[in-house]
Formats: structure tokens, C-alpha cells, sequence
């Protein structure tokens, strides 16, 4: 069987501090882990190809095997999100974001969890870690605020010069294809994903591959906060081999490549093409600024209504 | 039992959990005012419920100077860290819902299914709006880095306590204001308990002051010098007495005064739904709604069958107990409003109109008056002209569109109108001639966070609610909208 | 009862297609958004106690307990006629329903089961559940049934039609099978599903009953969304109008769906409140529905014994 047998026993005599979070509770207490697997449609399946494969911490010891998605994944994914798109962007904006405010507020109850993930993932300090878990939970709020002032700025009446009412008003996409940023792997995640949905797209999102376990993790707290199951579908994965499936797929409306390198998003925005997808690619992604409205313009359509006024 | 009689369903009075004594909240501390004590009544049953501390002179004096101290940190905090207050104030409310609208039906009168399905749920929701405005404030049009104004002084009416509380408090506090706020004398409670759940949410003491009192509480808010804006939502005679008191001062007014709508029904209207927004419209919380549509105008052509549908439905409203989830009518809120809507009411029969009531028994205690109807109502008469804000509507009517809009306008008030026609086009022509803060279209009295509220004319100006209330809370240059 | 229309102002607008569709198109409007906000302010109304109690006894004898399957045989119609005249054997005090609803061909065998008791035998008949069919094979259906000792007959009108606007046909179908019919009620189903919006509900609604329905019916239960609450409270308000227009009162049946006691107690709530006291019994108001009956029941029990019930304590039939 291939792997790693050393570091996995390691980790079963892990201390306090294991960095996956498994807190051992005294020296003859065994640590129950946890399977990471895939979210779609709100539940959590393995890949339906059966592979996983070793995910390490920054200092090389593995840390889990998480599930290695297929292109019959990504299918199932966007027919999960596909599903979800009516009811979610048909939810009222009030709704959603008491939905994405109590996404942060089961983030909250975890802060812990997602921290060790987050340091076992990316190194650092414990600040640095509980820094980054801080920032995506207010990210969550943030966004919950915009869900109904989207259109209050980015639409409006319009003064057509004849006896018609004018107005515009942003409306979601459809089902948005996202490539997270390989090297933030909660912050960074949280913030491509929240505009997406913030604004009533349904999403699928592929977790940097080589740091998806807190993600996972999130993926958790999003299935016990409201949201309703297909709105988030998580892939973890290989993105060479999943993400020109999303590109290609003929029923994603939206491509967002900030975790695919330079070199690569070509192909896919080629891809993409064929649909007439929207393809968000920014350069210099920071997770850490203030995110702006640039992503939540990305994943909206512009609809202008005229009727006449006469009696 | 041969007919289907609906059993008394009363929403249990423990839930409020009134206390014996209220206090006054300054600097983030309950204590009792240096005023004489208010004794509260239910105006259900004339029975006192509780007694509230009254502010005096000089308890406004020191919330206004704890306001202004609390005023510095509070604006310069980051807008995430405000919003995360007001986020935690809009989700407590949300988890203390049941307390505040048994608590608010008690106070006021109201019926306990409007206190819990629309007063208390969209007092959490403003908040919760307001909170995600907090720190986005750059993105709302008004330049960016907009600045808040100081220290607010708001006066409350007693017709939706708490609701009118969040409206005042939540866009204040967003943008970085701090507030001294003073509740109806009738009407205290909620907004007390309103302070309890921001003192529990750990905001700055001084950021919310709540002063319970009379009009000299009232006056000598507006007349501090140490207060940069009044806010009031209440009458138009009051509002234009602070318009006067503050001309000199240089403090930012905001008014959210009287109303007389034109609630406006065609011949191709929606008739049964129609039915039920005039209802909604002028019975809503007993008809104490400035923005009620107190005058229908109905066209010549189907007033015999609109008004025949209106008897049917009325004679199915169901007045009492505000207590009971069955209830649509509630009390009166006092006796002084009482004997007000009796004098008007009395004045459309002095004058001609025709008075109609459905076969409704008055509780024995209390402050009640039956929903009434006048027809026959001209445009000279004081019901067709004069705020009664009670139960009763005048029904007058017109012929053309362009009569409709006229009688609509005739009148110094313009906070709202409504329309009722299938037909698109003529609701935007009328939408556009009517002069008017808000106009409902085959819906009324519909409310949102979102959606900007105020009035025309002597129905005051600013607007509270959506992008717009942000304006009344901050500094005026770079607008882009009022 | 004939099958056209009493003289009167009404029986004019049967004259043909044209005239047909101008009064139906001349009715007020709905509009969806206020009906539906109507209808969820009735269903905050609260019933407790003794109103529950009534409620319920009502609603169990306003009951048509309904078998409509393919798989349905002779034992389980017997079985079903059983429960409706006593839907609980512990308790006699329990009313008997007001009818059993089956397909023609069994008709027979719920005659011969309720033989004694009150409670009538109704028939889907007029090629049940889609009406496809020709007239003259849905007037057989209906006379079979009828022959068969059918005493109230469920018809479905021809959404084709309606939809297509020929309002005329619909008409004289209605018509025609109100004649075969003879002494028999007839119940028209007007499969509000398929009719989409809650304007066409209403036109389809004075459509069965300018043409001689009885009651007029909300679905067959075979399609989706079938009974809700806005749907009733237009078909409510329809006979409610009729009934001022004619003097007549005509009776309105909701099937499809509504399993809990809670849902039922609601419409009751808005047969009081939309079209009056008078439709508050079974000549006037009608639940089609197999599984509500045992919830009425475990609610009945639930006000008893101040315990909440079990499945197991209501019979299986």
C-alpha cells in the first residue's frame, strides 16, 4: 500500500498541539480523525472515482487523504449547483444574508479548529493562523452586508428621455466555476467564494490542492448554517485535471481562475470562450485587502426593464 | 357550538417579563431619572402596568455629554467594528422577538400578531441592514470617506415604539453618530429594553442614550447645545415647532411628520385585494400610521361594489384583546387620542357624511374605537383634510385620472399614496404626478430596511430606511443624494 | 337540477364563445401577490380548544375519503367505506365522513358497504384523471357511475380547452355532464395546477358554475401543486360572489395534498372568514383526502387525552 507509514504514526501519538487539530485528551486516548471528503449537493460523498491522495503539512508530515475529485465530480457538482440556482438567486437579498451572517457565526464557534488547520496547512505562527481565521469569519459578514445593497449601487432609474420608466438592476449569473488561491487556504477561499453566492449565484469551487483541509472543514460549518445544499460545492483535486472540465462545461455560466497561474488560465479562458462564460482572472489577488465590489460586479448580469407611463 | 367560534387565544403576558420599575439608560448605565416617575397604563384595560423613571433637565444634560464623549472613539472605530455591534444588537432582538411584542402589545395596545409579524422582525431587520452598511459607507454615494454628523438627538412617536427606535438608532449608530433618544411618554417600554439588549451587546457607554419622558424632555433635547442633529418622527405641529426651535442653531433636522394618503382604487383594480390593502391601509395598527390611507378615493363607477365588499370584510375584523393572536383591532393608544378620533369622527356626521360601523362590541375598559367608515365625504370636510390617525376612513371619489392625482395633492401633507389598477401604465403616470414620499402600487403599508421613507411637504423631509437614511446621519458636503 | 342555466342575467353570457369570454375576462383581476399575503395572514389565525375541537369534528365529516389508484380492488374499497362510517372504532362519538370517492368500476362496492349509513357515494368519472376523451365516452362514464348508485360525481374539465380559450366547449361540457348526471351532484374539477395562474382559477371557477357545477374542485391529486391556499381562497370567493350575483349556494371542494389537521383547521379558518358561516358544512365544503383523516383523528385523540398521538392508534385502511 503506498504512503507514508511513518508520519502516520506520528500522528497517532500526536501531542496537544497536533497541527490537524487532533487535540489528544491524555497518552492512552486515540484520536478519532476525520475523512475529508467532498460537499455537493449538501452532503459530503467521497469522489465518485474512489482515488484520494496524501495531503501534508508545511513541515511534511501528512496530514490526511483527502478526496481527489473526478470530471464526474465536477459533473455532479454543477448539476448540484445548477439545482440550487433557482431557489438561492430567488431567495429575497434579506435572506441570504442572514444566511452568510450565520455562516460566520458557526465560523466563530470553530475559530479553533480552522486555526490549527489553517497553521497545520500553511505554517506561521498561532497569530498568524487565529489572524487569518478572524479575517475570513468578518469576510463572511461583509459580504452579508452587500446581499442587499448590491443593487442599491450597482442599479438604479434611469432618466430615458420619453414618457417610459427605466431601471437596471444587477442580477446573478448563474452557476460560477472557481479555482480558489492556492496560498491562503481559508481567507483566501472564503474570498472568492462569498461575492460569488453573496449576490445569488450558486457555485463550484476546486480547494487548493495542496492545502484543501480547511476548506473541508468550512465546508462543515456551511452544511449546519442555513445555507441551503447545492448553493457551495466543494472539489479537492487535482485543478489540471478538474479545471478544464469546469471551463468546458457547458452549463457554467461564470469562470473565476485566481488560484490558476498565469501560465495556465489561458487555455481555459479558450475554453471558456465556447459558452461565452465570464471569466474573471485578476492579477496580484491579495485576500487580505479589503475586497471591494470588483467580484461581486464579476457574477452579476445587468438587466434594464423600460415600461411606459400613460394613463 | 353550532358556528365555528374562535376560542381565546391570548399570548401569555409573563413573556414580557415586565419588570416593577424602568429606569433611564445614560453613559451605558440604568438609573433613576431626577424627574417624576411615569406610571405606564395598558390602554387595554386602563390598568397601570409598571413605572418608568422620567429624565430631567439635567439627565439630558448628561447623556448629551456622555453622547459626546462616547462620540470621538465611536467614529473613528473601523465601520466593521460598528457593524459587528449593530449586527449583534439586530440578532439579539431577533432571539428576544416574543418578549418585545408581547411587551410592545401590552404598552401600546397594538394586536400581538402586528407586534410580532411586522413591528419586532423589522425593527432586527433594520439593524441588520444598517449593520452592513457600517463599513461600506464609501460605496453609498456620498464621497469616499463620508463623516458623521455628532450626536443625535431623536424623538420618537408612540405609534410603532420600538420599530421607530431602530429606524432612529440603527443609521445613526452605521455612520458613526452617536445618539441620545427619547421614546413616546405612553410608549417607553420597548425602547428601554431596547438599551438593556445594547447594554448586553457591550456597545461604548454613551454611544445610545435612552431618556423616557414627556414633551419638556423632548424640548430640551432639541434645544441642547451640545446636540448636532434632531431627528423626530410625530406630528407636523411638533415638527414645525423643532423646524423653528432649531433655525438659529445651525443642527441638521430630519422630520418624519403627518400624513393624509390617497389610497387611489380604478375600476380595473384587483378588487378583492384591493379590499384588503384599504383594510391594511387605514386599520393597521388601528389606523395610528402616519403613512395610513386614511382618504379612498375610489372611482365613480364601482364605489357601490367596492364599498358593499369593504361592509362584507369589515364586518369580519376582529377587535379586542391586543393580547389574543386573533386580534386585528387593537386598543387606542390613550384617552387623549381617543377623545380626538371621537371629536373628528363627530365632525364628518356634523358635516354630512355618513357614518358606518360593522356590529362590533367595545370592550367595557380600555380605549376602543370600532373601524368606521364615512362615505359620502367631500374634499372640504375635516375628515377628508385633517390627520385623525385612528380607524376611520373617508371615502370620496373621482372620475378621471387626472382628478384622482388632483384631489390626491390637494392637501398640505405627501407622505404616501397608494394605487390600485391591473394596469402598468397608468400606475408609473400616476406614480410620477402623485406628490408623495412613497407610493404603494395594489399593495400598502408595506415596509423594508431597504426602501427609503419620508414625506413630501408638510409631511417632513429626509428619508429614513435604504441607501437614502444614510444621508440624515451624515455630513452634508458630497452628496449625491438627500 | 337542469343543466343549462336558470333564466336570469347570467344565462346570457352562455350564449356563445365571445360572450363567455368577455364576462370572464371582465372579472376583477387577482393579484397573486396580495392573494397570497391574504391567505398567509388567515393562516396565522390561532384555533385552540373548544374551536379545535369543533374544527375537527367538522372537518372529519366534510371529509370524501378518497381511493384512486390503479392497484384498487374491491377489499380495500370495502375496507374504506368501513372507516368512513367509523373512522374510529374506540370512539363511536366520532362523525361518519361525508363521502367515499372511487373510480367508476367500484362504484358498486362502496353502494353495497355503506348500504344504512349517511354516507354518499362519489365517483371520478369523464375519463378521470386527465379528461381525455371523447364527450360521448365521458358521458358513458358518468352514466355508469350514476347507474352504478353514484350519488355525487367529480368530472374534470378540459384544460386543453380552457387554456386555448375555447370556453364555449368547456361550457357545454360541464353542461353536459351536470344532464347526465340527473339527481347525481356534480363536483368540477378544475385542476388549478395545470391552470397556473390564480386568474384563470378564477375565470375557470365561474366557468363550472354558470355552466350548472355544484361544487366546484380543486384537483384531481394527480398533479402538482394541487390545493393551496391562495387557489382556495379565489375558488372561496368565487362562490362567495356567485351566491350574491344568483342566490344560489354553490359548494367548494379542496383535494390534493392536504394531509395534516393543521392545514385543514386553516381552510376551515378560511371558509369562515372569506366566504361565511354558510359553507361551513358538508353540503357547502368537501376535503378530498385519504391520509388527513387519521390526522384529524390523532389531533381529535391529542385534545382527549392531553397526549400527543401515535400512528399506531388510528387504523390503517
Amino acid at each position: 500500500m503506498p504512503g507514508k507509514p511513518k508520519s502516520s504514526i506520528t500522528k497517532v501519538t500526536g501531542s496537544g498541539s497536533s497541527p490537524a487539530g487532533e487535540v489528544a485528551a491524555g497518552p492512552s486516548r486515540v484520536a478519532v480523525r476525520k475523512t475529508y471528503k467532498l460537499y455537493i449537493g449538501g452532503a459530503f460523498p467521497r469522489s465518485e472515482s474512489g482515488r484520494s491522495y496524501p495531503v501534508t503539512g508545511s513541515d511534511g508530515t501528512l496530514l490526511a487523504h483527502a478526496a481527489q475529485a473526478s470530471r464526474k465530480d465536477v459533473r455532479d457538482a454543477v448539476v448540484a449547483a445548477r439545482k440550487a440556482f433557482p431557489g438561492w438567486s430567488g431567495a429575497t437579498a434579506y435572506n441570504r444574508g442572514q444566511v452568510l451572517y450565520r455562516i460566520a457565526e458557526m465560523m466563530e464557534g470553530r475559530r479553533e479548529q480552522f486555526a490549527a488547520e489553517v497553521r497545520a496547512a500553511e505554517g506561521g505562527s498561532p497569530e498568524q493562523a487565529s489572524a487569518q481565521v478572524d479575517a475570513a469569519i468578518d469576510r463572511w459578514v461583509w459580504y452579508a452586508g452587500w446581499t442587499d445593497k448590491w443593487a442599491q449601487v450597482a442599479g438604479g432609474s434611469n432618466p430615458v428621455a420619453g414618457p417610459y420608466f427605466n431601471f437596471s438592476l444587477p442580477e446573478a449569473s448563474g452557476v460560477v466555476g472557481i479555482v480558489a488561491p492556492p496560498e491562503s487556504s481559508l481567507l483566501g477561499f472564503v474570498s472568492v467564494v462569498a461575492p460569488a453566492v453573496a449576490t445569488g449565484n450558486t457555485v463550484v469551487v476546486i480547494a487548493a490542492p495542496q492545502r484543501p483541509l480547511p476548506a473541508v472543514s468550512l465546508a462543515e460549518a456551511l452544511a449546519t448554517s442555513d445555507l441551503p445544499g447545492g448553493v457551495i460545492n466543494l472539489l479537492t483535486g487535482s485543478v489540471g485535471e478538474l479545471a478544464p472540465w469546469l471551463a468546458g462545461h457547458r452549463d457554467v455560466n461564470c469562470l473565476d481562475l485566481t488560484g490558476v497561474a498565469p501560465a495556465d488560465r489561458v487555455a481555459l479562458a479558450v475554453a471558456a470562450a465556447d459558452t461565452v462564460k465570464r471569466v474573471f482572472a485578476p492579477t496580484g489577488f491579495d485576500p487580505a485587502a479589503e475586497p471591494g465590489t470588483a467580484r461581486l460586479a464579476a457574477f452579476t448580469e445587468t438587466k434594464t426593464v423600460w415600461h411606459p407611463m400613460g394613463v | 357550538m353550532t358556528v365555528f367560534e374562535y376560542a381565546p387565544a391570548p399570548e401569555s403576558r409573563e413573556i414580557a417579563r415586565l419588570k416593577p420599575h424602568y429606569g433611564i439608560f445614560v453613559d451605558g448605565r440604568f438609573s433613576d431619572g431626577r424627574g417624576e416617575a411615569i406610571k405606564t397604563i395598558n390602554p387595554a384595560t386602563e390598568e397601570p402596568l409598571t413605572e418608568v423613571a422620567e429624565a430631567s433637565a439635567d439627565d439630558v444634560d448628561d447623556a448629551v455629554t456622555a453622547a459626546r464623549q462616547a462620540f470621538e472613539p465611536w467614529a473613528a472605530l473601523p465601520g466593521s467594528v460598528r457593524a459587528k455591534y449593530l449586527f449583534r444588537i439586530a440578532r439579539a432582538m431577533q432571539e428576544r422577538a416574543r418578549e418585545l411584542a408581547v411587551l410592545e402589545s401590552l404598552d401600546n395596545g397594538k394586536p400581538i400578531r402586528e407586534s410580532r409579524d411586522v413591528d419586532v422582525p423589522t425593527a432586527a431587520a433594520h439593524f441588520f441592514y444598517y449593520a452592513g452598511w457600517a463599513d461600506k459607507l464609501g460605496y453609498a454615494g456620498f464621497g469616499p470617506q463620508p463623516r458623521p454628523i455628532g450626536v443625535a438627538g431623536q424623538v420618537i412617536p408612540w405609534n410603532f415604539p420600538l420599530l421607530m427606535a431602530a429606524w432612529k438608532i440603527a443609521p445613526a449608530l452605521a455612520t458613526g453618530n452617536t445618539v441620545v433618544l427619547k421614546p413616546a411618554e405612553t410608549t417607553p417600554l420597548t425602547a428601554i429594553t431596547l438599551a438593556e439588549i445594547i447594554a448586553e451587546c457591550d456597545l461604548p457607554p454613551g454611544v445610545v442614550n435612552v431618556l423616557p419622558g414627556g414633551p419638556a424632555v423632548g424640548q430640551a433635547i432639541v434645544d441642547h447645545p451640545g446636540i448636532d442633529k434632531i431627528a423626530f418622527t410625530g406630528s407636523t405641529s411638533v415638527g414645525k415647532m423643532i423646524q423653528r426651535s432649531v433655525a438659529a442653531s445651525g443642527k441638521r433636522v430630519s422630520l418624519e411628520l403627518g400624513g393624509k394618503a390617497a389610497n387611489i382604487v380604478f375600476d380595473d383594480a384587483p378588487l378583492d385585494q384591493a379590499v384588503e390593502g384599504i383594510v391594511n391601509g387605514i386599520f393597521f395598527n388601528q389606523g395610528h400610521v402616519c403613512c395610513a390611507g386614511s382618504r379612498l378615493l375610489v372611482q365613480e363607477s364601482i364605489h357601490d361594489e367596492l364599498i358593499g365588499a369593504l361592509h362584507h370584510r369589515l364586518r369580519t375584523l376582529r377587535l379586542g384583546d391586543p393580547l389574543d393572536k386573533n386580534t386585528d383591532i387593537g386598543a387606542i393608544n390613550s384617552a387623549a387620542q381617543l377623545a380626538r378620533i371621537r371629536e373628528l369622527a363627530d365632525s364628518g356626521v356634523a358635516e354630512g357624511a355618513e357614518r358606518w360601523s360593522p356590529d362590533c362590541a367595545l370592550p367595557d375598559r380600555g380605549f376602543w374605537f370600532p373601524p368606521t367608515l364615512f362615505t359620502g365625504v367631500s374634499q372640504a370636510n375635516r375628515i377628508a383634510r385633517e390627520e385623525i390617525f385612528g380607524p376611520v376612513l373617508s371615502v370620496l371619489t373621482f372620475r378621471t385620472p387626472a382628478e384622482a392625482v388632483e384631489k390626491a395633492n390637494n392637501t398640505p401633507y405627501g407622505l404616501s399614496a397608494g394605487i390600485w389598477t391591473e394596469k402598468g401604465s397608468r400606475i408609473l403616470w400616476m406614480a410620477n404626478r402623485l406628490r408623495a414620499g412613497v407610493v404603494w402600487a395594489n399593495t400598502f403599508n408595506r415596509f423594508d430596511p431597504s426602501s427609503p421613507f419620508g414625506g413630501y411637504k408638510e409631511s417632513g423631509f429626509g428619508r429614513e430606511g435604504g441607501r437614502h437614511g444614510l444621508a440624515a446621519y451624515l455630513e452634508s458636503e458630497n452628496y449625491l443624494a438627500r | 337540477m337542469t343543466a343549462t342555466l336558470r333564466p336570469g342575467p347570467l344565462a346570457e353570457l352562455a350564449r356563445d364563445d365571445s360572450s363567455l369570454r368577455r364576462f370572464l375576462h371582465g372579472l376583477s383581476g387577482v393579484d397573486q401577490v396580495g392573494a397570497e399575503g391574504r391567505a398567509a395572514m388567515l393562516a396565522t389565525r390561532s384555533i385552540k380548544t373548544t374551536a379545535k375541537a369543533w374544527a375537527i369534528d367538522a372537518a372529519i365529516g366534510m371529509v370524501d375519503l378518497t381511493t384512486l389508484e390503479g392497484s384498487d380492488t374491491p377489499g380495500k374499497v370495502r375496507s374504506l367505506c368501513a372507516k368512513a362510517m367509523r373512522p374510529d372504532p374506540s370512539d363511536a362519538g366520532v362523525p361518519a365522513v361525508a363521502a367515499v370517492c372511487v373510480y367508476p368500476d367500484l362504484v358498486e362496492t362502496a353502494v353495497r358497504a355503506l348500504a344504512g349509513s349517511r354516507v354518499q357515494v362519489a365517483s371520478v368519472a369523464t375519463a378521470f384523471p386527465s379528461g381525455r376523451a371523447a364527450l360521448a365516452t365521458k358521458l358513458v362514464d358518468v352514466a355508469e357511475a350514476v347507474a352504478a348508485g353514484a350519488s355525487e360525481i367529480d368530472m374534470v374539465i378540459d384544460r386543453g380547452a380552457f387554456l386555448a380559450g375555447r370556453y364555449g366547449q368547456v361550457f357545454d361540457e360541464i353542461a353536459a355532464v351536470k344532464q347526465a348526471c340527473g339527481s347525481a351532484h356534480l363536483k368540477v374539477i378544475l385542476e388549478t395546477g395545470e391552470l397556473v395562474t390564480l386568474d384563470n382559477v378564477r375565470r375557470a371557477s365561474w366557468l363550472a358554475l354558470l355552466a350548472g357545477g355544484d361544487f366546484i374542485k380543486t384537483s384531481t391529486g394527480k398533479v402538482s401543486p394541487a390545493a393551496t391556499p391562495p387557489v382556495a381562497l379565489v375558488m372561496l370567493q368565487a362562490v362567495r360572489d356567485f351566491a350574491d350575483r344568483t342566490g344560489e349556494l354553490r359548494g367548494v371542494k379542496l383535494a390534493g395534498g392536504i394531509r395534516s389537521a393543521k392545514e385543514a383547521v386553516r381552510y376551515l379558518v378560511m371558509v369562515n372568514e372569506v366566504a361565511g358561516q354558510a359553507w361551513l358544512r358538508p353540503e357547502a365544503f368537501r376535503f378530498g383526502a385519504s391520509s388527513l383523516l387519521n390526522d384529524l383523528l390523532q389531533q381529535r385523540h391529542k385534545l382527549a387525552t392531553g397526549a400527543y398521538d401515535g400512528p399506531d392508534y388510528v387504523t390503517v385502511d
